[in-house]
């Protein structure tokens, strides 16, 4: 087992609905989609997203991208046009999630 | 095999990536996405001064500026660029047509139908309630302040008007993924209940209706490497009866298209990837293959839908407070801890004057705006500068108009040493927000209809 950051072995796109922004999280190499799997728990993301996310968090699998896809709900500031944050959308939620560190194989 | 390109992921996106599009190659089909949410509200304000205007003048320019290309190569265009006025939109680009001296060889669609305004009390007053579908509330509640709605149509009006003939096809609010989808059924003649194929270009469609997205754009894997980002092309379908489909660009263009980048738009905006609903079918996200087929060409296959749902979505927008963000900018040494000191002094200065905010909302840009509250620590006391940056929120606008005068009189009476206050005080705003919906589609005709120039 070693400990890597996410940046290092997965990509990551996030966008909006409303309220809630979604993080798409995409393995470099399929080898390491298990990994993600296993290490990037719905709960994990609402830990690291936990002074930014102030509803629950949801995830979806998509193994055949090897790719997991989270909700976030409750974190951009009540969203588009309501919201006071320089990143209304979550934009940047893509990139702050790839900062997470986990164990892989 | 039809081509259809996107030229346009929002209004707003680069004016020449339509030009280009028509110009740099072989071309059957390009599409344009002009109206994000938000766009409604302001095409509804602007046909509120003017009954000519409320739809997207980008469109007619650059129709004027490429209508002879269009004719000369058959390209056909589909736009949801009439906002909420595609009437007056279709009456400029006809006179455009006419002046060019193309009059005959120009049929213009318009797919309507999707403006519930006229009907929004009679709807309310039949118990059709627009719930918000985030919160639950009736529309009831806020309805004096509602300043449009507009039901998102799918692809089967827009391929009516392809079957009536029509080269351009302007549309009000239809889905993005529509305005992909059409041809295929136009041309494909596929049927209401062809599920998969509905669903395959439905993908098809979310594949590049953010533009450049999807061909090296905004893409994280590689950026470093990324070819030519001054002259990228944008997204082109090649697409097959069968619902397969590639995604590809012209050749000489710069961007790339590879595997991991279409990863990536496929997962934007995502939200349940096995239910992606639209007025045409529910696409299933977890059933694509994607294979890179030949340089800058990705290859899907594989697709599975199911049938749609009874319902269109609505997008509902209505005035709720006023807004205002202000910035300022202080310089090292302990930059951070200036700006911080000066965002505890404006804050106090507003509770005194007794100043009631639905929200209030700091970040310190060049100090972890982005994603601060995930970094562990302080921020570097080295930093060359930190901006405050400073919004408030509330439904009493002269409370939002006092706090954008509490911000330059920190240039002087606060801690040392500031800037950036030259372009004066913030402008308040008032804010339009977003109401999502579902209606019976029972309650909703579109409207087709072509003219020739």
């Amino acid at each position: 087992m070693a400990r890597v950051r996410l940046v290092e072995i997965a990509h990551a796109r996030s966008g909006d609905k409303g309220d809630t922004a979604n993080v798409g999280l995409i393995a470099r190499d399929p080898k390491h989609y298990l990994a993600l799997v296993r290490e990037v728990t719905a709960e994990r993301v609402k830990q690291h997203f936990a002074e930014v996310c102030k509803g629950e968090v949801q995830r979806f699998e998509l193994p055949n991208l090897g790719a997991l896809n989270f909700l976030l709900h409750e974190s951009l500031d009540g969203g588009g046009t309501m919201s006071l944050k320089s990143d209304p959308q979550g934009k940047t939620y893509s990139a702050a999630l790839l900062r997470m560190e986990i164990e892989v194989d | 095999m039809i081509r259809i390109a996107n030229g346009q992921g929002f209004w707003g996106d680069s004016l020449e990536a339509p030009v280009e599009q028509v110009r740099r190659g072989p071309l059957d089909y390009l599409t344009l996405d002009y109206l994000a949410e938000i766009t409604m509200s302001i095409v509804q304000k602007q046909k509120s001064r003017d009954p000519k205007a409320g739809y997207a003048r980008d469109f007619v320019d650059m129709i004027a500026r490429i209508l002879p290309d269009l004719v000369e190569r058959r390209v056909k265009v589909i736009a949801n660029a009439g906002g909420v006025n595609p009437q007056a939109c279709r009456d400029a680009v006809l006179d455009i047509a006419r002046r060019q001296g193309l009059a005959g060889k120009v049929r213009v669609a318009i797919v309507a139908g999707d403006d519930l305004m006229p009907h929004l009390d009679s709807m309310l007053a039949r118990g059709i309630e627009l719930k918000n579908m985030e919160t639950g509330e009736s529309l009831a509640g806020v309805r004096p302040l509602v300043q449009s709605a507009n039901v998102y149509l799918g692809a089967w009006p827009i391929a009516e008007a392809l079957a009536q003939g029509a080269d351009i096809v302007i549309c009000g609010r239809v889905t993005d993924t529509g305005l992909a989808l059409a041809p295929m059924i136009h041309e494909f003649k596929w049927g209401k209940d062809d599920w998969d194929k509905l669903s395959a270009g439905t993908i098809a469609g979310h594949s590049i209706e953010c533009g450049a997205q999807s061909t090296g754009g905004n893409c994280q894997v590689d950026w470093q490497t990324m070819p030519d980002y001054a002259d990228i092309g944008y997204p082109i379908i090649e697409a097959e009866p069968d619902g397969t489909f590639v995604i590809t660009k012209h050749a000489g263009t710069g961007g790339r298209v590879t595997v991991a980048g279409v990863k990536e738009q496929l997962l934007y905006e995502m939200g349940d990837p096995k239910e992606y609903i639209t007025p045409d079918c529910v696409a299933d996200f977890t059933t694509i293959k994607l294979e890179q087929a030949g340089e800058n060409r990705v290859r899907f296959s594989g697709i599975k839908g199911r049938p749609d749902t009874p319902f269109y979505k609505v997008s509902i927008s209505y005035t709720n407070g006023f807004k205002a963000t202000g910035n300022l900018m202080y310089s090292w040494p302990d930059a951070f801890v200036k700006a911080k000191l000066a965002d505890s002094i404006l804050r106090q200065r507003l509770d005194k004057l007794g100043l009631k905010f639905d929200a209030i909302h700091s970040e310190f840009v060049g100090a972890g705006a982005c994603h601060g509250e995930i970094l562990a620590g302080e921020p570097s006391s080295d930093a060359p500068e930190v901006v405050l940056r400073i919004g408030v929120r509330s439904q009493n606008k002269a409370a939002v108009e006092r706090f954008t005068k509490e911000l330059a009189p920190l240039a002087l009476n606060g801690p040392p040493v500031v800037t950036g206050l030259g372009s004066g005080r913030p402008k308040v705003e008032e804010i339009v927000a977003y109401w999502p919906a579902l209606i019976p589609k029972s309650e909703v005709v579109p409207q087709v209809s072509v003219e020739v120039a």
